[in-house]
Protein backbone atom coordinates (compact mmCIF):
# COMPACT_ATOMS: atom_id res chain seq x y z
CA UNK A 1 0.00 0.00 0.00
CA UNK A 2 3.03 2.37 0.74
CA UNK A 3 5.52 2.11 -2.13
CA UNK A 4 4.02 3.63 -5.73
CA UNK A 5 5.00 1.42 -8.50
CA UNK A 6 7.53 4.18 -10.17
CA UNK A 7 9.60 3.49 -7.97
CA UNK A 8 9.67 0.05 -7.44
CA UNK A 9 10.04 -0.37 -11.37
CA UNK A 10 12.35 1.54 -12.64
CA UNK A 11 11.85 0.80 -16.82
CA UNK A 12 13.24 2.85 -19.75
CA UNK A 13 11.07 5.29 -21.64
CA UNK A 14 9.50 2.93 -24.08
CA UNK A 15 8.81 0.34 -21.66
CA UNK A 16 7.38 2.50 -18.80
CA UNK A 17 3.55 1.89 -18.25
CA UNK A 18 2.87 5.43 -17.71
CA UNK A 19 4.36 8.56 -19.16
CA UNK A 20 4.30 12.19 -17.43
CA UNK A 21 0.65 13.37 -17.74
CA UNK A 22 1.69 16.97 -18.48
CA UNK A 23 4.23 15.55 -21.04
CA UNK A 24 1.30 13.47 -22.49
CA UNK A 25 -0.61 16.78 -23.12
CA UNK A 26 1.84 18.09 -24.30
CA UNK A 27 2.38 15.62 -27.05
CA UNK A 28 -1.29 15.64 -27.29
CA UNK A 29 -1.39 19.43 -28.34
CA UNK A 30 1.53 19.49 -30.76
CA UNK A 31 -0.36 16.66 -32.30
CA UNK A 32 -3.08 18.57 -32.78
CA UNK A 33 -0.73 20.97 -34.31
CA UNK A 34 0.02 18.66 -37.01
CA UNK A 35 -3.45 17.60 -37.65
CA UNK A 36 -4.86 20.78 -38.17
CA UNK A 37 -1.80 21.82 -40.35
CA UNK A 38 -0.65 18.90 -42.59
CA UNK A 39 -4.43 17.37 -42.96
CA UNK A 40 -6.70 20.11 -42.23
CA UNK A 41 -8.50 17.77 -39.96
CA UNK A 42 -8.93 18.00 -36.30
CA UNK A 43 -8.80 15.25 -33.78
CA UNK A 44 -12.22 13.42 -33.29
CA UNK A 45 -13.45 10.17 -32.63
CA UNK A 46 -16.92 10.16 -33.03
CA UNK A 47 -18.04 11.32 -36.27
CA UNK A 48 -16.04 8.24 -37.38
CA UNK A 49 -17.98 5.87 -35.10
CA UNK A 50 -21.22 7.41 -36.44
CA UNK A 51 -20.48 5.71 -39.57
CA UNK A 52 -19.33 2.45 -37.95
CA UNK A 53 -22.84 2.48 -36.40
CA UNK A 54 -24.15 2.91 -39.80
CA UNK A 55 -22.34 -0.41 -41.28
CA UNK A 56 -23.33 -2.37 -38.55
CA UNK A 57 -27.27 -1.23 -39.07
CA UNK A 58 -26.70 -1.73 -42.78
CA UNK A 59 -27.56 -5.53 -42.97
CA UNK A 60 -30.58 -4.56 -41.33
CA UNK A 61 -31.21 -1.38 -43.06
CA UNK A 62 -30.25 -2.04 -46.52
CA UNK A 63 -28.13 0.05 -48.73
CA UNK A 64 -31.06 2.55 -49.53
CA UNK A 65 -31.97 3.23 -45.64
CA UNK A 66 -29.47 4.33 -44.85
CA UNK A 67 -29.36 6.83 -47.85
CA UNK A 68 -32.77 7.94 -46.66
CA UNK A 69 -32.05 8.03 -43.07
CA UNK A 70 -30.90 12.11 -43.04
CA UNK A 71 -28.45 11.45 -40.43
CA UNK A 72 -26.56 8.89 -42.20
CA UNK A 73 -27.11 9.91 -45.21
CA UNK A 74 -24.65 12.44 -44.49
CA UNK A 75 -22.21 10.03 -42.78
CA UNK A 76 -22.28 7.14 -44.91
CA UNK A 77 -19.69 4.46 -43.71
CA UNK A 78 -16.59 4.57 -46.07
CA UNK A 79 -12.61 4.23 -45.50
CA UNK A 80 -12.20 7.66 -45.02
CA UNK A 81 -9.44 9.84 -42.90
CA UNK A 82 -12.00 9.77 -39.72
CA UNK A 83 -12.39 5.73 -39.27
CA UNK A 84 -8.40 5.22 -40.20
CA UNK A 85 -7.37 7.71 -37.37
CA UNK A 86 -9.66 5.41 -34.92
CA UNK A 87 -8.00 2.07 -36.25
CA UNK A 88 -4.35 4.46 -35.94
CA UNK A 89 -5.99 4.91 -32.15
CA UNK A 90 -6.92 1.32 -31.66
CA UNK A 91 -2.99 -0.17 -32.74
CA UNK A 92 -1.07 2.59 -30.88
CA UNK A 93 -2.74 1.66 -27.74
CA UNK A 94 -2.00 -1.92 -28.78
CA UNK A 95 1.76 -1.65 -29.14
CA UNK A 96 1.83 1.22 -26.38
CA UNK A 97 0.32 -1.72 -23.84
CA UNK A 98 2.50 -4.37 -25.63
CA UNK A 99 5.80 -2.52 -24.95
CA UNK A 100 5.51 -1.68 -21.50
CA UNK A 101 3.56 -5.26 -20.88
CA UNK A 102 0.44 -3.75 -20.04
CA UNK A 103 -1.78 -5.98 -22.49
CA UNK A 104 -4.10 -7.78 -19.73
CA UNK A 105 -7.49 -8.97 -19.96
CA UNK A 106 -9.75 -6.84 -17.58
CA UNK A 107 -13.69 -7.57 -17.03
CA UNK A 108 -14.30 -5.82 -13.71
CA UNK A 109 -12.00 -3.03 -13.11
CA UNK A 110 -11.14 -2.47 -9.38
CA UNK A 111 -12.77 0.40 -8.44
CA UNK A 112 -15.96 -0.87 -9.71
CA UNK A 113 -15.22 -4.05 -7.75
CA UNK A 114 -14.47 -1.86 -4.79
CA UNK A 115 -17.99 -0.63 -4.79
CA UNK A 116 -20.49 -2.65 -6.65
CA UNK A 117 -19.04 -6.80 -6.56
CA UNK A 118 -17.62 -8.77 -8.30
CA UNK A 119 -20.37 -9.45 -10.77
CA UNK A 120 -18.94 -9.22 -14.10
CA UNK A 121 -22.91 -9.38 -15.71
CA UNK A 122 -23.90 -6.45 -13.76
CA UNK A 123 -20.38 -4.75 -15.01
CA UNK A 124 -21.07 -5.54 -18.08
CA UNK A 125 -24.30 -4.13 -18.34
CA UNK A 126 -23.41 -0.74 -17.38
CA UNK A 127 -20.57 -0.75 -19.33
CA UNK A 128 -23.18 -0.92 -22.69
CA UNK A 129 -26.06 1.31 -21.14
CA UNK A 130 -23.20 3.98 -20.22
CA UNK A 131 -21.51 3.59 -23.92
CA UNK A 132 -25.34 3.62 -25.22
CA UNK A 133 -25.24 7.19 -23.40
CA UNK A 134 -21.94 8.53 -23.87
CA UNK A 135 -22.34 8.14 -27.87
CA UNK A 136 -26.03 9.61 -27.92
CA UNK A 137 -24.65 12.50 -25.87
CA UNK A 138 -21.51 12.91 -27.67
CA UNK A 139 -23.57 13.07 -31.60
CA UNK A 140 -26.14 15.28 -29.57
CA UNK A 141 -23.96 18.21 -28.46
CA UNK A 142 -21.75 17.41 -32.15
CA UNK A 143 -19.04 15.94 -30.50
CA UNK A 144 -16.99 14.08 -27.67
CA UNK A 145 -14.19 14.64 -25.52
CA UNK A 146 -11.77 14.69 -28.20
CA UNK A 147 -13.56 16.64 -30.77
CA UNK A 148 -15.54 19.07 -28.31
CA UNK A 149 -13.68 18.82 -25.57
CA UNK A 150 -9.75 19.00 -26.92
CA UNK A 151 -10.25 20.41 -30.55
CA UNK A 152 -13.09 22.69 -29.60
CA UNK A 153 -12.07 24.08 -26.50
CA UNK A 154 -8.42 24.41 -28.03
CA UNK A 155 -9.90 26.41 -31.00
CA UNK A 156 -11.90 28.76 -28.33
CA UNK A 157 -15.27 27.67 -29.74
CA UNK A 158 -17.86 28.06 -27.54
CA UNK A 159 -19.35 24.84 -28.20
CA UNK A 160 -15.86 23.28 -27.14
CA UNK A 161 -16.31 25.02 -23.42
CA UNK A 162 -19.80 24.53 -23.10
CA UNK A 163 -19.22 20.90 -23.78
CA UNK A 164 -16.43 20.50 -21.04
CA UNK A 165 -17.77 22.22 -18.64
CA UNK A 166 -21.26 20.84 -18.55
CA UNK A 167 -19.78 17.03 -19.31
CA UNK A 168 -16.92 17.60 -16.18
CA UNK A 169 -20.49 19.07 -13.90
CA UNK A 170 -22.61 16.18 -15.37
CA UNK A 171 -19.83 13.24 -14.63
CA UNK A 172 -19.08 14.81 -10.86
CA UNK A 173 -22.95 14.26 -9.94
CA UNK A 174 -22.72 10.83 -11.42
CA UNK A 175 -19.73 9.88 -9.65
CA UNK A 176 -20.91 11.75 -6.59
CA UNK A 177 -24.23 9.53 -7.15
CA UNK A 178 -22.58 6.52 -7.76
CA UNK A 179 -19.36 6.08 -5.73
CA UNK A 180 -21.17 8.73 -2.73
CA UNK A 181 -18.71 11.25 -1.16
CA UNK A 182 -15.09 10.94 -1.15
CA UNK A 183 -14.09 9.65 2.03
CA UNK A 184 -9.74 9.68 1.85
CA UNK A 185 -7.92 12.13 0.02
CA UNK A 186 -5.76 11.56 -2.97
CA UNK A 187 -3.19 9.29 -3.69
CA UNK A 188 -4.36 6.27 -1.47
CA UNK A 189 -6.93 5.42 -4.33
CA UNK A 190 -4.55 6.26 -6.86
CA UNK A 191 -1.95 3.61 -5.23
CA UNK A 192 -4.52 0.95 -4.91
CA UNK A 193 -5.56 1.04 -8.55
CA UNK A 194 -1.88 1.58 -9.59
CA UNK A 195 -1.27 -2.00 -7.54
CA UNK A 196 -4.45 -3.96 -9.23
CA UNK A 197 -3.20 -2.27 -12.65
CA UNK A 198 0.59 -3.80 -11.98
CA UNK A 199 -0.49 -6.72 -10.19
CA UNK B 1 5.17 20.27 -50.48
CA UNK B 2 1.77 21.98 -50.16
CA UNK B 3 -0.62 21.95 -47.27
CA UNK B 4 -2.76 20.70 -46.31
CA UNK B 5 -1.83 17.15 -47.33
CA UNK B 6 -5.66 15.18 -49.33
CA UNK B 7 -5.79 12.41 -51.03
CA UNK B 8 -4.40 8.79 -49.76
CA UNK B 9 -1.48 10.44 -48.70
CA UNK B 10 -4.01 11.94 -46.20
CA UNK B 11 -5.26 8.49 -44.95
CA UNK B 12 -1.75 7.26 -44.49
CA UNK B 13 -1.48 10.14 -42.39
CA UNK B 14 -4.49 9.46 -40.70
CA UNK B 15 -3.24 5.85 -39.51
CA UNK B 16 -0.03 7.72 -38.24
CA UNK B 17 -1.62 10.59 -36.20
CA UNK B 18 -4.25 8.07 -35.04
CA UNK B 19 -1.41 5.91 -33.86
CA UNK B 20 0.22 8.30 -32.33
CA UNK B 21 -3.08 9.61 -30.30
CA UNK B 22 -3.60 5.94 -29.12
CA UNK B 23 -0.26 5.33 -27.77
CA UNK B 24 -0.44 9.31 -25.82
CA UNK B 25 -3.72 7.98 -24.61
CA UNK B 26 -2.31 4.64 -23.37
CA UNK B 27 0.77 5.95 -21.81
CA UNK B 28 -1.36 8.81 -20.23
CA UNK B 29 -2.88 5.99 -18.37
CA UNK B 30 -6.49 7.51 -19.69
CA UNK B 31 -7.34 3.93 -21.47
CA UNK B 32 -7.79 2.92 -17.64
CA UNK B 33 -11.18 2.61 -16.56
CA UNK B 34 -9.53 3.28 -12.73
CA UNK B 35 -8.25 6.37 -13.89
CA UNK B 36 -11.34 7.99 -15.40
CA UNK B 37 -13.42 7.53 -12.84
CA UNK B 38 -11.07 8.81 -10.22
CA UNK B 39 -11.30 11.64 -11.83
CA UNK B 40 -14.46 12.33 -11.68
CA UNK B 41 -14.25 11.50 -7.83
CA UNK B 42 -11.48 13.56 -7.97
CA UNK B 43 -8.78 10.90 -6.55
CA UNK B 44 -6.77 11.13 -9.77
CA UNK B 45 -6.45 13.92 -11.77
CA UNK B 46 -4.74 12.50 -14.46
CA UNK B 47 -7.43 13.60 -16.54
CA UNK B 48 -7.49 17.26 -16.00
CA UNK B 49 -3.54 17.64 -16.13
CA UNK B 50 -3.54 15.71 -19.82
CA UNK B 51 -6.44 17.64 -21.51
CA UNK B 52 -6.16 20.79 -19.79
CA UNK B 53 -2.16 21.08 -21.08
CA UNK B 54 -3.18 19.97 -24.21
CA UNK B 55 -5.96 22.72 -24.49
CA UNK B 56 -2.92 24.74 -23.59
CA UNK B 57 -0.50 23.44 -25.57
CA UNK B 58 -2.33 22.74 -28.85
CA UNK B 59 -4.83 26.18 -28.62
CA UNK B 60 -1.64 28.54 -28.71
CA UNK B 61 -0.12 26.42 -31.54
CA UNK B 62 -3.58 26.26 -33.67
CA UNK B 63 -3.88 30.13 -33.05
CA UNK B 64 -0.31 30.60 -34.49
CA UNK B 65 -0.83 28.49 -37.67
CA UNK B 66 -4.20 30.15 -37.84
CA UNK B 67 -2.76 33.66 -37.56
CA UNK B 68 0.36 32.81 -40.21
CA UNK B 69 -2.62 31.61 -42.38
CA UNK B 70 -1.78 27.61 -42.06
CA UNK B 71 -4.14 26.42 -40.28
CA UNK B 72 -8.31 26.62 -40.98
CA UNK B 73 -10.60 26.95 -38.16
CA UNK B 74 -13.04 23.85 -37.61
CA UNK B 75 -15.76 25.12 -35.17
CA UNK B 76 -18.62 22.97 -34.13
CA UNK B 77 -21.77 25.55 -34.04
CA UNK B 78 -23.07 26.54 -30.81
CA UNK B 79 -26.69 24.64 -30.54
CA UNK B 80 -26.54 25.40 -26.83
CA UNK B 81 -29.57 22.93 -26.25
CA UNK B 82 -28.27 20.24 -27.60
CA UNK B 83 -24.70 20.72 -26.32
CA UNK B 84 -26.06 21.01 -22.83
CA UNK B 85 -28.03 18.08 -23.01
CA UNK B 86 -26.17 15.95 -25.08
CA UNK B 87 -23.06 16.61 -22.29
CA UNK B 88 -24.79 16.20 -19.62
CA UNK B 89 -25.85 12.92 -21.35
CA UNK B 90 -22.40 12.30 -22.29
CA UNK B 91 -20.93 12.74 -18.45
CA UNK B 92 -23.25 10.01 -17.34
CA UNK B 93 -22.47 7.81 -20.11
CA UNK B 94 -18.56 8.53 -19.55
CA UNK B 95 -18.48 7.54 -15.74
CA UNK B 96 -20.83 4.86 -16.25
CA UNK B 97 -18.79 2.96 -18.98
CA UNK B 98 -15.80 4.87 -17.04
CA UNK B 99 -14.24 5.79 -20.84
CA UNK B 100 -14.62 8.14 -23.10
CA UNK B 101 -15.25 7.05 -27.12
CA UNK B 102 -11.63 7.84 -27.75
CA UNK B 103 -10.13 6.08 -24.57
CA UNK B 104 -12.92 3.07 -24.77
CA UNK B 105 -11.20 2.08 -28.41
CA UNK B 106 -7.55 2.48 -26.82
CA UNK B 107 -8.88 0.60 -23.62
CA UNK B 108 -10.43 -2.29 -25.93
CA UNK B 109 -6.65 -2.77 -27.46
CA UNK B 110 -5.29 -3.24 -23.77
CA UNK B 111 -7.93 -6.28 -23.29
CA UNK B 112 -10.56 -4.53 -21.36
CA UNK B 113 -13.72 -6.62 -21.97
CA UNK B 114 -15.98 -4.58 -20.29
CA UNK B 115 -14.37 -1.54 -22.65
CA UNK B 116 -15.52 -3.81 -25.88
CA UNK B 117 -18.98 -4.45 -24.15
CA UNK B 118 -19.26 -0.47 -23.78
CA UNK B 119 -18.02 0.02 -27.91
CA UNK B 120 -21.03 -2.34 -28.88
CA UNK B 121 -23.03 0.06 -26.67
CA UNK B 122 -21.18 3.02 -28.66
CA UNK B 123 -22.59 1.36 -31.89
CA UNK B 124 -25.71 0.87 -30.29
CA UNK B 125 -26.21 4.83 -29.63
CA UNK B 126 -24.98 5.79 -32.69
CA UNK B 127 -27.55 3.53 -34.36
CA UNK B 128 -30.17 5.39 -31.77
CA UNK B 129 -29.16 8.71 -32.68
CA UNK B 130 -29.36 8.63 -36.12
CA UNK B 131 -32.98 7.02 -36.09
CA UNK B 132 -34.18 9.95 -33.73
CA UNK B 133 -31.54 12.40 -35.32
CA UNK B 134 -34.68 14.12 -37.38
CA UNK B 135 -36.85 14.63 -34.57
CA UNK B 136 -34.12 15.82 -32.05
CA UNK B 137 -33.03 17.92 -34.92
CA UNK B 138 -35.93 19.74 -35.27
CA UNK B 139 -36.93 20.21 -31.73
CA UNK B 140 -33.52 20.19 -29.41
CA UNK B 141 -30.10 21.25 -32.13
CA UNK B 142 -32.62 24.47 -33.98
CA UNK B 143 -33.02 25.83 -29.71
CA UNK B 144 -30.48 28.36 -29.01
CA UNK B 145 -28.38 27.80 -32.02
CA UNK B 146 -26.14 30.32 -32.08
CA UNK B 147 -24.05 29.60 -34.92
CA UNK B 148 -20.27 28.53 -34.99
CA UNK B 149 -18.75 31.00 -32.49
CA UNK B 150 -15.49 31.49 -30.76
CA UNK B 151 -15.31 32.99 -27.35
CA UNK B 152 -13.27 35.90 -28.57
CA UNK B 153 -15.94 36.94 -30.67
CA UNK B 154 -18.92 36.28 -27.89
CA UNK B 155 -16.50 37.97 -25.16
CA UNK B 156 -15.33 40.73 -26.79
CA UNK B 157 -11.86 39.32 -25.31
CA UNK B 158 -9.14 38.92 -27.68
CA UNK B 159 -7.13 35.67 -28.83
CA UNK B 160 -4.35 35.53 -27.09
CA UNK B 161 -5.83 36.95 -23.75
CA UNK B 162 -7.54 34.17 -23.46
CA UNK B 163 -4.72 31.75 -23.83
CA UNK B 164 -2.89 33.95 -20.87
CA UNK B 165 -5.80 33.33 -18.94
CA UNK B 166 -5.89 29.84 -19.59
CA UNK B 167 -2.11 29.51 -19.14
CA UNK B 168 -2.31 31.29 -15.78
CA UNK B 169 -5.27 29.21 -14.88
CA UNK B 170 -3.13 25.80 -15.78
CA UNK B 171 -0.51 26.56 -13.89
CA UNK B 172 -2.30 27.75 -11.00
CA UNK B 173 -4.66 24.57 -10.80
CA UNK B 174 -1.63 22.22 -11.31
CA UNK B 175 0.36 23.92 -8.43
CA UNK B 176 -2.59 22.74 -6.04
CA UNK B 177 -3.29 19.60 -7.21
CA UNK B 178 0.53 18.60 -7.13
CA UNK B 179 0.60 19.75 -3.88
CA UNK B 180 -2.46 17.98 -2.63
CA UNK B 181 -1.14 14.91 -4.13
CA UNK B 182 2.59 15.38 -2.08
CA UNK B 183 0.44 15.60 0.62
CA UNK B 184 -1.54 12.92 0.15
CA UNK B 185 1.54 10.45 -0.57
CA UNK B 186 3.07 11.76 2.94
CA UNK B 187 -0.23 10.62 4.96
CA UNK B 188 0.35 6.97 3.59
Amino acid sequence: MNETTETARPASFVRRSRWNPYLVGIGIGLLSWAVFAVVNNPLGVTTALSQWAGAVAEPVMGAEGLKTNPYWAKHLPRWDYGTLFLIGTFFGALVGAWLSRDVRIEVVPAVWRERFGPSVAKRLAVAFLGGVLAMYGARMAGGCTSGNGLSGSMQLALSGWTFFLTMFISGLLTAWVMFGRARSGIASDVSAAQKEHNS
Amino acid sequence: MTLPITGTASLVLAVVFGFLFGLLLQRGGVANYNTIVNQFRLKDFTVLKVMFTAIVVGGIGVLLLHQAGHAAYHIKPANMLGIVLGAAIFGVGMVTYGYCPGTGVAAVATGSVHALVGFAGMLAGGILYALSFHWVNEHILSVAALGKVRLPEVTGIADWIWFVILAGMAAIVFGIIERMERAGRRRL
